[in-house]
């Protein structure tokens, strides 16, 4: 055994919370997605559309996301640097306040306390609180790095360091406001401009949360898990690389056929076509990593996880940029085309990840094994399924959308009205809700293995004590 | 590549960063020192307190999750909301509310569009105009007082001018008077153009004696005009189309000005409908409404 010892409780404390505040924003999420064709399940005022939407987006992104991205950040960093975290205490401090946190920023948004700035709804007392949750994290992470027993640093570091300096510049400068009292402020930056930073800083929390950090679970426990070494170390420098320096470029494809100025329309929409290189560096990479052994596949129930998760960024990195040309905006941009793009990325990509990342870390804190590999496998199916369901209806609802508010009339006037475009949307809706549940069941077999790996746990080591 | 860096992790920070900043600087920073990011129209007025007040509630309601406030310069975006977003119309959005999803439809245009009893009666009861509507009812935002007090900060923190007199007299108006204010102001700062205005050929109607007409006209009206001018025409948000009195003027609208005030509706609150409606469908409601007067 090692005489260094990892502080392990920080991070199953990680875990947990995460799954937790995944399954409150799971179930919010089912909620609005019935009160989408169930106007009656709207409860004013705190459990409307418009506030319950914001808790949804905000729970699964600061709380699930980013709650299992400091835990399993944590559980990364001390492995590839050999040693504990540096300051464990302030760690232990990071969870408590993160939960905290999370907590007043659910009731705030609950209340209606909202900046209007998507994926920054926080008011700003709370965005001092995600700032200072991010300070520390940053401490722990450079502290340990520093500090490390392990001269090289690992593809994931990498990942792990640029999410670190990119979601600090990011969080800092969008959400600059003038406060107007304790719970409303305004943007620092006003129309336009407003609209530029919010989208700079849109995008690339999707790069920067749902990406990188993503990625760095990604290149850490794939060849953990399988034995596998990752195919090559060059391919993932020119993408690490790549992938850094372009995404910060592309928030203006979100604003095309906006006011915001054309050339900064057009610079956001190549940049975003030139991103597929480096997400499929990391894609490719993936694929030929498990190409030395395919058979992994069968033999370990992880790898398909890993890989279906990859194949499923891999589609999100094409659909994404074909999203940004202009004449695909104008069909599918506002309809539900794009929900069904983003939650592939979410429940297929992040999700699938985060989840095998945790099948591998729970047992390894605990010294066991999964409790049954036949529940994981049921939960990817039902989570696959689920997931492909929910985008694919929103492709096609998002596509007649976008064509029904286009038709015309042999005369020019306007084929349908506004409600007739609408109303089409309700078979589709209804699916999508039957499509979340199947996932949301998936999930509830995920947190039941976890659960019965570590009460598993726990008995051994009562009986081995 | 050197892998000198690798084993350096303040280096690869510094490094890492500047990549980072490279094209946040070039897209975000820089356009920020132009005069292109602060455009203003010169009709623009900065928000009164009351119209202020109801931005604040369309946002702490989130409607911006289900509309959007941009109207892109597409034909048919055109046509059906009005003329495309100008940049300097949003310069005293702090945010910018432009959205991202259009579950409703878009809002830039809707100041003006319809009366006030509209709004209100549709934020109480939108299924009573669109029976598929999924929208949340907020009739209950009446219930609530303003508070000046809140409002004078608010407006300060804007930098918007204000009096007193203004923001005392906001504690007799409810939540919802705001955000009907706030509705009216949308996208006023540009100057409304008529709807596309098809060609009128005719002077009187050609489906005047057809009787599938009247059914289509009778079918049209149910869906669009029922809501605001009553069963039959006999009135409600918007005049009684019975009593031929609805142009201010005695029995003498000829069959072409009802179908011009259809087509392109009123600055009285009249929304235009020569977008929506082909000239087949206007002239069916024409005869619609010829054929109700006729019978009252």
């Amino acid at each position: 055994m090692s005489d260094y010892q990892y502080d392990h409780q920080t991070v199953k404390g990680f875990i947990v919370s995460s799954i937790f505040w995944g399954v409150v924003g799971i179930v919010v999420g089912l909620w609005i997605s019935i009160q989408l064709w169930r106007p009656e399940l709207n409860i004013p005022p705190f459990f409307t559309y418009g506030r319950l939407r914001v808790v949804h987006t905000n729970g699964l992104a600061f709380g699930l996301g980013i709650g299992a991205i400091f835990g399993l950040s944590y559980y990364i960093v001390m492995r590839l640097t050999k040693r504990p975290l540096l300051f464990p205490k302030l760690a232990r401090f990071h969870l408590y306040l993160f939960n905290a946190a999370i907590a007043l920023a659910a009731v705030s948004l609950f209340m209606g306390m909202n900046q209007s700035l998507e994926y920054a709804e926080l008011e700003w007392p709370l965005d001092i609180g995600v700032v200072i949750l991010w300070v520390i994290f940053a401490i722990n992470v450079f502290g340990t790095i520093i500090k490390r027993k392990e001269e090289q640093m690992y593809i994931s570091l990498w990942y792990i360091i640029a999410t670190v300096i990119a979601v600090a510049v990011l969080y800092i400068v969008n959400n600059l406001s003038i406060p107007a009292g304790l719970f409303k402020s305004y943007h620092l930056y006003a129309g336009v401009n407003s609209a530029n930073v919010e989208w700079w800083y849109g995008h690339n929390a999707v790069g920067f949360i749902f990406t990188t950090p993503i990625l760095a679970m990604f290149y850490y426990f794939l060849p953990k898990s399988t034995g596998l070494p990752i195919f090559s170390h060059r391919l993932s420098i020119i993408a690490f690389w790549s992938l850094v320096f372009a995404y910060l470029w592309t928030g203006a494809h979100h604003l095309v056929y906006t006011p915001l100025p054309d050339w900064i329309q057009t610079l956001g929409i190549v940049f975003t076509l030139f991103l597929i290189a480096p997400s499929w560096g990391s894609v490719v990479n993936g694929y030929y990593t498990v190409g030395s052994d395919w058979s992994k596949m069968q033999t370990n129930y992880l790898t398909k996880f890993f890989i279906m998760g990859i194949t499923f960024y891999g589609l999100q990195t094409v659909q994404g940029p074909t999203q940004a040309i202009r004449v695909v905006s104008s069909l599918i941009h506002y309809t539900d085309w794009v929900p069904g793009h983003v939650h592939m990325g979410t429940m297929g990509w992040v999700t699938m990840t985060t989840a095998a990342s945790i099948y591998y870390v729970i047992p390894k804190i605990y010294n066991t094994e999964i409790y049954s590999i036949k529940v994981a496998n049921t939960h990817f199916w039902l989570v696959l399924i689920g997931q492909l369901m929910f985008s694919i209806t929103m492709w096609i609802t998002g596509i007649q959308q976008g064509a029904l508010w286009k038709a015309v009339n042999p005369d020019g006037s306007l084929k349908y009205t506004f409600m007739e475009g609408l109303a089409k949307n309700y078979p589709f809706w209804q699916l999508r809700t039957v499509a979340g549940l199947i996932f949301t069941i998936g999930m509830l077999f995920f947190i039941y293995n976890i659960y019965m790996t570590m009460r598993k746990g726990k008995a051994l080591a009562a009986s081995r004590a | 590549m050197s892998g000198e860096i690798y084993r350096k992790p303040i280096m690869f920070a510094i490094v890492a960063t500047v990549v980072i900043l490279i094209g946040t600087i070039v897209t975000m920073f820089y356009p920020m020192l132009t005069p292109e990011m602060h455009p203003k129209l010169e009709n623009l007025k900065p928000y009164t307190a009351l119209q202020l007040a109801g931005k604040d509630i369309y946002q702490r309601e989130g409607c911006n999750n289900c509309h959007t406030q941009t109207v892109r310069p597409l034909k048919t975006e055109v046509m059906r909301y009005g003329e495309y977003s100008k940049a300097g119309e949003f310069t005293y959005d702090r945010p910018f509310l432009w959205g991202s999803k259009r579950t409703g439809p878009d809002l830039a245009r809707i100041g003006g569009k319809y009366p006030d009893a509209w709004h209100y009666q549709h934020f109480d009861n939108q299924q009573a105009f669109f029976p598929e509507s999924n929208m949340p009812k907020y009739g209950w935002l009446k219930d609530t007082r303003l508070n000046p007090a809140e409002i004078e900060a608010h407006m300060k923190a804007n930098g918007f001018p204000y009096t007193k007199e203004e923001t005392s007299s906001l504690s007799s108006k409810s939540e919802l008077d705001a955000l009907v204010a706030y509705m009216q102001v949308l996208g006023t700062a540009v100057a409304k153009k008529p709807a596309q205005v098809r060609a009128v050929a005719e002077e009187k109607n050609p489906l005047a004696e057809d009787a599938k007409a009247y059914q289509l006209g009778e079918e049209i009206y149910k869906q669009n005009c029922e809501a605001c001018h009553g069963q039959d025409g006999k009135g409600g948000i918007g005049p009684s189309l019975q009593d031929r009195t609805w142009l201010g003027k005695e029995g003498d609208i000829s069959d072409s000005q009802i179908f011009a005030l259809i087509a392109d509706g009123t600055q009285a609150g009249m929304p235009p409908y020569g977008a929506q409606l082909d000239k087949n469908r206007i002239w069916s409601l024409v005869s619609y409404i010829r054929h109700e007067q006729q019978s009252k």
